[in-house]
């Protein structure tokens, strides 16, 4: 028993499923980071990864599909306070809320951006996902898929995303060290985190990945250049592939200039109202 | 003359929102009471746009379709006013030379002799202060403080302008005159300011939006205020990205809106659904323009209220006001914040083109009549989001000030906001979320009724001021004007005047009688007549006087 484990918990997810080895993963990073259950809020959209705030003690946003990077986004600017992580899958994210993580990353919120990536849909049981590789068929696309698939680390550093790293379900321990860093990098970090689907997806199996994937070494995430270059490897390099020192969406804010209180705690200053009404008289 | 009304029509890019704003100051600050209210197409240069300027010694709340003076930017302006021109319209045109009932002034000839062919729009300011009789060194010097920030070359050439304009104006002897009144005090401003002044007494911390006409002057405003008063702004990439935003801001306690049209509005009603299972507030102003689809960007309609009445899949409570003037804008926008975390609703502001772009005085807003409670909670360490047992109204805690946790969820879910799929907490979530309606009718805004009548004309939302002033031009003392402010849900006192009404006329901004249909399903009393325009303009006061006017006489009432 740990802080953020709830007591009789019913979990959906199919035996052997990804998710929860994931879910021992970010549970073992916030310990290690001593991220008291209150003081987290973990925003999702729609499908079997975004169920983790309901196994992880938390304060949960369980949203619409696709939309749990703008509600993060807007939950840290207004609580800075707050440690604030988007979890979604491959589908809700990278699909439905892809137009959402452009401009996430455009404004770099403090936030962790966890993607559960199994390359295929699994609540709607099987369809292709933004992310499946071309040729994988499926009962939606039973000759194969037909379009390129979306490569989300290439794109994040394209975006010039502030942290942008790659990790396998398979490996708890690797995986649990990305998201500290991931949580304690001050700005948007996205974490793709390569993961089987056993139900529904009999080609990126765990061997699969173990053997198209590989632990970084001697690289270092500041060099774009050599970021991009891995991003588009077809060896896929597990690892913090990319980071930068941006300026962060809510210390941009004027609201913060001088202030640091959480929006919540904020009383209207009626002098300061009744002078800006009274700058209406002629 | 009790008031004269002034257009300036001309192209897109020619400054006729410098010449309104000039005027608009010039006669407020010489004690009258002015009225503007604009008609431009979707485009940045070109085509023709209209202001009117309605100058009285009494408030004038409304536009008329009388035209006393006109002035014309170009051929294209004169041919597009065409249909307001009467015979004693006065009717200026920039040329050298006349024609038939047309005076042509060189406006640009003059401006350039000044300094420079810029000040061609205080030159036809000066015109209008001249022909109307205003002192010209009064004008002058009003000229002088509101060109105050240019350099002394412009800050002269301006005053040169308006003197030529003045000498020329004053020349045509047109016999328009009006007194001024008691204006000297109050407070100048458009629709969308008094919303974005309702927000910030509404303790507004969050507003994201993606900038659409006619909604977008709110962003702006409180944009422009951010600093000041502490609010967060964002313009999202969609309207789908801001209410998910808003939501949000909501969860952690802070009052958020967005601010968009019918368009964008079609965007976020998943997000106001979401608002409606999870028992989030959210404000929501709509600005509405004729649809459907893009309709007329730039115009006016009252086309939406179907649309917020019934935004959002599933069922769900929700509260929907309609500012009939600036002051309720102010208060009606600062209550939407009350009302919506007192609820945990989603609370519609429904504005259109016609009162966002509104400029008119009003004697005061005021900030007292604006109700301050907070709702939300410290969650407790057993604290459930969605408790049962004390009524429909669990407390919103908010994240990160107690023990407790919060949790929502967009699934049906139990009352610690988990995802649920037990049928019998499905029966009671549903329940409680409905039954917040019941709660919500304590806190109805009344009908406003006046005068007394026989019949009575109903109306909702911006047509307010030109309702009571069509009324009283009928000169009927057997008329009232019953103007409803919220929409939804409405006041019981409705039904009961509508019931002794010999005759109920609604007039409305579209064609289909929205208001109407509501009416009568929630009041069992639908109108015998209907008044509805949907060209895209707004009413005015003299035209919808002779159509309520002709209705009641065809009906022998």
């Amino acid at each position: 028993m740990n802080v953020y484990d709830i007591k009789g918990l019913d979990i959906a997810w199919c035996p052997g499923c990804g998710n929860f080895a994931i879910r021992k993963a970010l549970i073992q990073a916030l310990e290690e980071l001593g991220i008291q259950p209150n003081e987290l809020v973990i925003t999702s959209g729609i499908g079997q990864a975004p169920k983790m705030p309901h196994y992880v003690r938390c304060n949960c946003f369980n949203g619409l599909h696709g939309r749990a990077v703008p509600v993060a986004t807007a939950v840290k600017a207004c609580n800075p306070g707050l440690t604030v992580i988007a979890e979604g899958g491959d589908g809700d994210m990278y699909g439905e809320g892809g137009n959402h993580i452009l401009h996430c990353m455009r404004r770099n919120p403090d936030i962790v951006h966890l993607v559960h990536n199994n390359m295929v849909y699994g609540l709607t049981k099987g369809q292709a996902s933004p992310t499946s590789m071309a040729g994988f068929a499926t009962p939606a696309q039973p000759e194969g898929v037909i379009v390129n698939p979306l490569n989300p680390i290439a794109l994040a550093v394209a975006m010039d995303a502030s942290f942008v790293a790659r990790a396998f379900a398979g490996d708890v321990e690797h995986l649990a060290g990305i998201i500290q860093q991931a949580v304690q990098h001050t700005g948007y970090a996205l974490v793709d985190i390569l993961q089987p689907c056993v139900s529904f997806n009999d080609v990126n199996t765990y061997k699969w990945f173990k053997e198209h994937s590989y632990l970084l070494k001697d690289h270092d995430p500041r060099d774009r250049r050599a970021a991009f270059a891995l991003a588009v490897q077809e060896k896929m390099a597990l690892g913090v592939i990319y980071t930068n020192e941006r300026k962060t969406f809510g210390k941009q804010q004027a609201a913060y200039a001088g202030n640091d209180a959480p929006l919540y705690a904020r009383e209207l200053n009626r002098d300061k109202l009744k002078a800006l009404i009274n700058s209406f008289v002629l | 003359m009790e008031d004269v009304n002034i257009v300036i029509c001309g192209a897109a890019g020619q400054g006729i929102k410098t010449v309104e704003k000039l005027l608009t100051r010039i006669f407020a600050k010489s004690g009258y009471f002015v009225f503007s209210t604009k008609e431009y197409m979707s485009r940045i240069r070109g085509g023709s746009n209209a202001t009117d300027l309605r100058i009285s010694g009494r408030p004038p709340r409304c536009p008329v379709e009388r035209v006393d003076l006109l002035i014309t930017l170009d051929e294209a302006a004169l041919a597009h006013m065409q249909g307001r021109i009467s015979d004693k319209t006065v009717v200026i045109m920039d040329g050298e030379a006349g024609r038939q009932g047309v005076h042509a002034i060189p406006l640009k000839q003059l401006a350039k002799e000044a300094g420079r062919a810029v000040y061609a729009n205080t030159v036809a300011a000066g015109i209008v202060a001249g022909a109307l009789g205003l002192g010209k060194q009064e004008g002058q010097d009003l000229v002088g403080t509101f060109f105050s920030k240019l350099g002394d070359e412009d800050k002269q050439g301006n005053a040169k302008a308006f003197a030529t304009g003045w000498e020329k104006g004053e020349a045509l002897h047109t016999g328009l005159a009006v007194q001024p009144g008691q204006a000297a005090g109050q407070l100048l401003m458009s629709g969308g300011t008094a919303v974005g002044l309702g927000a910030l007494a509404g303790n507004v911390r969050f507003i994201c939006s993606y900038p659409m006409s006619p909604s977008t002057a709110v962003l702006i405003f409180l944009a422009q205020h951010a600093r000041e008063f502490g609010v967060v702004v964002e313009q999202a990439e969609d309207e789908i990205s801001a209410v998910n935003m808003g939501l949000g801001a909501w969860f952690t306690g802070a009052r958020a809106m967005v601010t968009t049209s019918g368009g964008g509005l079609a965007l976020m009603t998943e997000g106001i659904s979401l608002a409606g299972m999870t028992e989030t507030p959210l404000v929501l102003h709509v600005a509405q323009r004729p649809g459907p689809a893009t309709g007329l960007p730039t115009r006016t309609a009252q086309e939406d209220l179907d649309l917020v009445l019934h935004a959002g899949h599933g069922e769900f409570p929700r509260i929907i006001l309609a500012p009939g003037n600036l002051e309720q804008a102010f208060l009606l926008t600062a209550r939407a914040f009350w009302l919506a975390e007192k609820y945990q609703v989603p609370v519609f502001i429904l504005t259109d083109q016609y009162l966002m772009d509104s400029f008119y005085q009003v004697p005061e807003l005021r900030i007292g009549d604006v109700p301050l409670e907070r709702f939300m909670i410290k969650p407790g360490e057993n604290y459930k989001r969605y408790a049962l047992g004390k009524g429909p109204l669990s407390p919103m805690g908010i994240p990160g000030t107690g023990e407790g946790l919060v949790c929502l969820d967009s699934d049906e879910h139990d009352t610690e906001g988990h995802i649920s799929e037990d049928l019998d907490v499905r029966v009671q979530m549903v329940d409680k979320r409905r039954g917040k309606l019941k709660e919500i009718a304590r806190d109805v805004l009344e009908p406003e009724v006046s005068g007394q009548g026989r019949h009575v004309v109903v109306c909702w939302g911006s047509t307010r001021p030109v309702c009571l002033e069509a009324v009283k031009r009928t000169g009927r003392d057997d008329v009232a004007v019953c103007h409803v402010s919220q929409v939804y849900p409405i006041s019981r006192r409705l039904g009961e005047l509508l019931e002794q009404a010999e005759t109920v006329i609604t007039v409305e901004n579209n064609a289909s009688g929205q208001f109407g249909r509501l009416m009568a399903e929630l009041t069992g009393r639908g109108p015998d007549h209907e008044i509805l325009r949907y060209d895209g303009l707004p009413f005015k006061a003299d035209t919808l006087a002779g159509d309520i006017a002709e209705i009641l006489q065809r009906s022998g009432a």
